[in-house]
């Protein structure tokens, strides 16, 4: 005889008044599958936590964001920032749409050269910029864009000797309407620091004002912050443009557009909230067009965008490691992914689904990580399906910030792998081992007896 | 472990508890489970039963068994 299908047995009260709103019969989403490549055989093969990375939906995200702002505008160039996601496969699919390289550190700048990128389609950030960082990136002709007055100062020095001009941009920070508004990265707008930036580098020898950058936060929710941004930049242009005959070349806008991801506390979920790209664009090239910028000197429009163009082409997947009850009988779930893989759960409230078909019957749950520390908590609260240890667990839109924050801590890190548009399973990056970990490591003589 | 006596089960798994007045929702399972602790069954009894016509090792079972004992201690469904 067949036996039943069996399901861990579930009880759950129902509380009258407050109104569930996943109630019993909701249906569960399962994730059995990335890109027509099973669940099941991808933990199979390269083992548990598995980063999965959807070439397709890279490609696609960036093609609608594209387009979204070539519509509207007739000079778009995208830089892929690297912070965001710096594993060269994935950089090397933005260069190949596209994308030129938009770096913060030393590190990032020969990584990005390192993926083929020529020096002149590099957009140096950032307050970190050694001597030796500055001159290299003046000598390739990539575009600095100035943090400080410090630096400034530094560029000045440096290029009094040489024979090679840098190209500049200053970073912007200004008042949006947002909150918090960033004001610790460039010079201001409101106080007239940034005017004064323009002013001191229109009047040095060997340095090119080329750009005007700024990046006025990130996982902005509303489109018209970028509207004041772009309005201010434009405007800047405008003055410099009056007073020098100068024409700016580019306005970069840095990145911030929200993913699809629910902020912690948010009562709505992202999916519903975050504008599109095409909002987004309207918001910025209305800005550019609608200023007083002549329409002969219409500068290329850069964009720096991170999370929104990546957040979603990246999984994690996992295994239940158990099951337990807490002192107040709550239900407790713990899986092999910790805020060492998935530092965005800080951030975020992940939405967590399991890989195969299960009931629709769901316990309100607290899902644990693996590490022996009270702060390894993925979901607080979440109405979670009956898994048993050893299920399979699926965690979308992880693509942004965790492959670059990841914490090497209590465990290695795991295997990533790239489905590409032919459903192939390429591994990007091998999964850490104690050797390679303890090469990095030396034992000084004293310890080093037996 | 016993079941208070005046706790109600529906077909569709609601289970009513009249001396508080609470309600509450079952899958099949613990439905199946709670029929047979309302025949008296013996937890080993439960055990066996299930194992047999179930799709489920006994260890597996045994602790999820135990678990959910635990729940309904836990909102008071059970005799002291
Ligand atoms: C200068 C700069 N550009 C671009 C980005 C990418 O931002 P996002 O991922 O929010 O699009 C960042 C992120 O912090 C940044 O600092």
């Amino acid at each position: 005889m067949e036996k039943l299908k069996y399901e861990r047995p579930v009880i759950n009260k129902i509380n009258a008044g407050t109104p569930d709103k996943f109630g019993m019969n909701t249906r569960v989403k399962v994730i059995d599958e990335i890109d027509g490549v099973k669940v099941s055989e991808l933990l199979k093969k390269y083992g548990s936590p598995l980063y999965v990375i959807s070439e397709k939906t890279v490609r696609d995200n960036y093609k609608d964001a594209y387009r979204a702002f070539s519509n509207r505008y007739p000079k778009v160039q995208f830089a892929w920032s690297y912070k965001t996601n710096y594993l060269d496969a994935v950089c090397r699919i933005f260069h190949d749409e596209g994308s030129w390289a938009e770096v913060v550190s030393g590190f990032e700048y020969d990584k990005a050269l390192s993926n083929g990128i020529p020096g002149g389609q590099i957009i140096f950030n950032g307050p970190d910029k050694s001597d030796e960082d500055l001159l290299k990136a003046i000598d390739n002709s990539s575009f600095i864009h100035i943090d400080h007055f410090d630096e400034l100062y530094s560029i000045i020095r440096l290029t009094k000797n040489t024979n090679k001009k840098a190209k500049v941009a200053i970073r912007v920070n200004m008042d949006t309407g947002i909150y918090p508004q960033w004001d610790r990265f460039g010079f201001n707008y409101e106080n007239g620091e940034a005017w004064n930036a323009i002013n001191r580098i229109m009047l040095a020898d060997n340095i090119d004002l080329v750009g005007l950058h700024t990046h006025i936060g990130t996982y902005i929710m509303t489109p018209q912050p970028y509207y004041v941004a772009a309005s201010k930049l434009s405007e800047l242009a405008v003055r410099t443009h009056k007073k020098y005959d100068h024409a700016i070349k580019y306005i970069d806008m840095g990145g911030g557009f929200a993913s699809k991801n629910t902020l912690k506390g948010a009562y709505l979920p992202g999916k519903d909230t975050c504008p599109s790209f095409d909002d987004y664009a309207d918001a910025i090239t209305n800005a550019i067009l609608n200023s007083e910028i002549k329409p002969d000197n219409l500068p290329v429009l850069f964009l720096e965008t991170g999370r929104a163009l990546i957040d979603d082409a990246g999984y994690l997947l996992g295994t239940v490691l158990a099951n337990k009850r807490l002192a107040n009988a709550r239900r407790a779930t713990i899986i092999d992914i910790g805020v060492n893989l998935l530092f965005t759960s800080f951030w975020y409230q992940h939405e967590i689904y399991p890989a195969k078909e299960c009931s629709n019957v769901t316990e309100d749950t607290t899902i644990y990580g693996p590490l022996c520390m009270n702060i390894d908590i993925i979901r607080d609260a979440v109405q979670f399906p009956v898994l048993q240890k050893g299920d399979h667990v699926v965690i979308p839109r992880i693509g942004a910030y965790n492959m670059t924050q990841w914490l090497q801590f209590i465990t290695l890190r795991p295997n990533v792998v790239l489905i590409d548009n032919d459903k192939n399973v390429n591994i990007i990056r091998e999964k850490e081992t104690l050797e390679a970990f303890k090469n990095l490591e030396k034992i000084p003589g004293h310890l080093n007896g037996k | 472990m016993k079941l208070k006596s005046n706790i109600a089960v529906s077909d569709s798994g609601f289970l009513f508890d009249p001396t508080t007045g609470d309600s509450y929702t079952l899958n099949e399972t613990g439905k199946v489970i709670l029929e047979m602790l309302k025949e008296g069954k013996s937890e080993k009894e439960i055990i066996s039963e299930f194992t047999e016509k179930y799709d489920v090792d006994e260890g597996t079972f045994e602790q999820n068994l135990y678990d959910f004992l635990r729940m309904l201690s836990h909102y008071n469904l059970t005799e002291i």
